[in-house]
């Protein structure tokens, strides 16, 4: 199996506050992690380090058997993604969010391949000019989860996506992550309170007071 | 020039005008008495030292002399225009780089154009409107950066999640700023002539001089600061943005 993402020793401070103590993970590859524990605990910093948002104070955060430093960040996040609790969405229209990929890496928008996405996500077609003010709250989610899979990174990063969302929404996002998961082999870590997240995960991982509780 | 004649006493005359404003203030019980005394007193001692200095530097019109004053000039409103973005790295040299230019390329194309002379009765108030344009330009640039990050904090964070370069990411800010910097001089480029009549053409009229021929130094004045505020605004946000992140492109201001 080969090991993904890896965190050595790592440690974390803000503002001299420790928000993680000597965390040690390690990810394979098609892993689909689920991270749960009290809000304030550290899962999200536990994300953005892997993500490369955040520095650990000490310790190392590898992908690939390499220091994340050593990886050019932007190509490193398009490979290791991460998708916000809550996020924004950017411009007017669904366009415009789907298109952001795409300017991303220099390439010419290809409308087809992001209305395959849409469809993945039961998004219908005819709402890519949308105005994203319109958008429900699930599918506002579902579009920025898009934005994410629009390339298929190697490691998905999911932070509280499902939260406040409804039933349908939920199940949404869970058959297309758990899809991208086994069909693809795309390796997940995924924040979450929702059972039916852990249920579906492979391996529950708690967070506890910036440490690692319980595998 | 004979209508010009402000004499000492009439200056000193003048200054009931500062009494009113003082009784207003303690009348109303503003607590600006103190500060409308001690800008008064700046203002006086100010521009009596710029007054003798510009009359020593026009009389001996010496090239070094007039490059040192502009200099003067140039480094004091990048240093003020650093204040407006405490917190951000390097501004005073930003500042610097993006007035020295503006002010730089401005008087350039007006020297090689012969619309004015390398003479200090030019030199000296033509790089003070360029430098202090440039400088309240760049200062909102800042201002309004450092609020837009502060605003757009998560939106810059979800670009640079998808894997987008700091500038992709920023883009959106970077516009907004430039644009914030630029809008004074577009909007009082609009109503030159008919809300007020800029200073200038004022100064020019003032001293007796045809109003149409002010006017053609106004249209000049008024290219000028177009040029100097576009090139100070967006040199300074093109290397200020760059402060909010570190070498791995995370956000870190």
């Amino acid at each position: 199996m080969t090991e993904v993402i890896k965190l050595i020793d790592v440690n974390y401070q803000n503002n001299g506050k420790e928000i993680l103590s000597n965390i040690n993970l390690t990810v394979n590859q098609g892993d689909y992690l689920t991270f749960s524990g009290p809000s304030g605990s550290g899962k999200s910093t536990i994300m953005k380090l892997i993500a490369n948002m955040i520095n650990p104070t000490t310790g190392d955060v590898e992908y690939l058997g390499k220091n994340v430093d050593s990886y050019e960040p932007t190509k490193y996040r398009q490979q290791v993604s991460y998708c916000f609790q809550q996020p924004t969405l950017f411009g007017e229209t669904v366009r415009d969010n789907l298109e952001f990929p795409f300017k991303v890496r220099n390439e010419s928008i290809n409308d087809e391949q992001m209305i395959e996405r849409m469809e993945m996500a039961n998004l219908s077609p005819d709402m890519l000019e949308q105005k994203v003010i319109d958008l429900s709250g699930g599918q506002r989610q579902r579009v920025a989860l898009l934005r994410n899979l629009m390339f298929l990174p190697e490691v998905l990063i999911l932070d509280e996506v499902t939260t406040g969302l409804d039933k349908e929404n939920k199940d949404i996002i869970h058959n297309l992550v758990n899809h991208l998961n086994k069909k693809h082999e795309i390796t997940v870590l995924a924040i979450t309170h929702d059972q039916e997240e852990i249920d579906n995960s492979k391996k529950m991982i708690q967070v506890i007071d910036g440490k690692i509780g319980g595998q | 020039m004979q209508n010009l004649a402000v004499s000492n006493t009439s200056l000193a005359l003048s200054f009931v005008l500062v009494l009113v404003a003082l009784y207003f203030g303690y009348k109303e019980q503003l607590g600006i008495d103190k500060d409308i005394i001690i800008g008064i007193v700046r203002a006086i001692i100010q521009l009596f030292t710029v007054g003798y200095l510009l009359k020593y530097i026009i009389r001996t019109n010496n090239i070094i002399l007039t490059t040192t004053m502009i200099i003067i000039i140039v480094t004091n409103a990048a240093w003020n225009a650093k204040k407006r973005g405490q917190g951000i790295p390097d501004l005073f040299w930003i500042s610097l780089l993006a007035i020295v230019s503006s002010t730089g390329v401005t008087i350039g194309v007006l020297v090689a154009s012969g619309s004015i002379k390398f003479i200090p009765q030019q030199m000296v108030p033509i790089s003070g409107m360029v430098a202090s344009n440039s400088m309240v330009a760049i200062g909102l640039c800042y201002r309004n950066m450092k609020s837009n990050f502060k605003d757009r904090h998560q939106q810059v964070l979800e670009k640079l999640a998808l894997g987008a370069n700091i500038k992709l990411a920023s883009m959106d800010i970077l516009r907004d700023s430039i644009k914030t910097g630029m809008s004074p001089t577009i909007d009082s480029a609009k109503t030159v002539g008919l809300v007020s009549l800029p200073g200038m053409m004022s100064g020019l009229i003032f001293a007796g001089v045809d109003p149409v021929k002010a006017i053609k130094y106004q249209i000049m004045v008024t290219f000028m600061l177009l040029s100097a505020t576009s090139i100070a605004s967006v040199i300074s946000c093109y290397l200020a943005y760059k402060k909010f992140y570190n070498d791995q492109s995370q956000l870190v201001l």
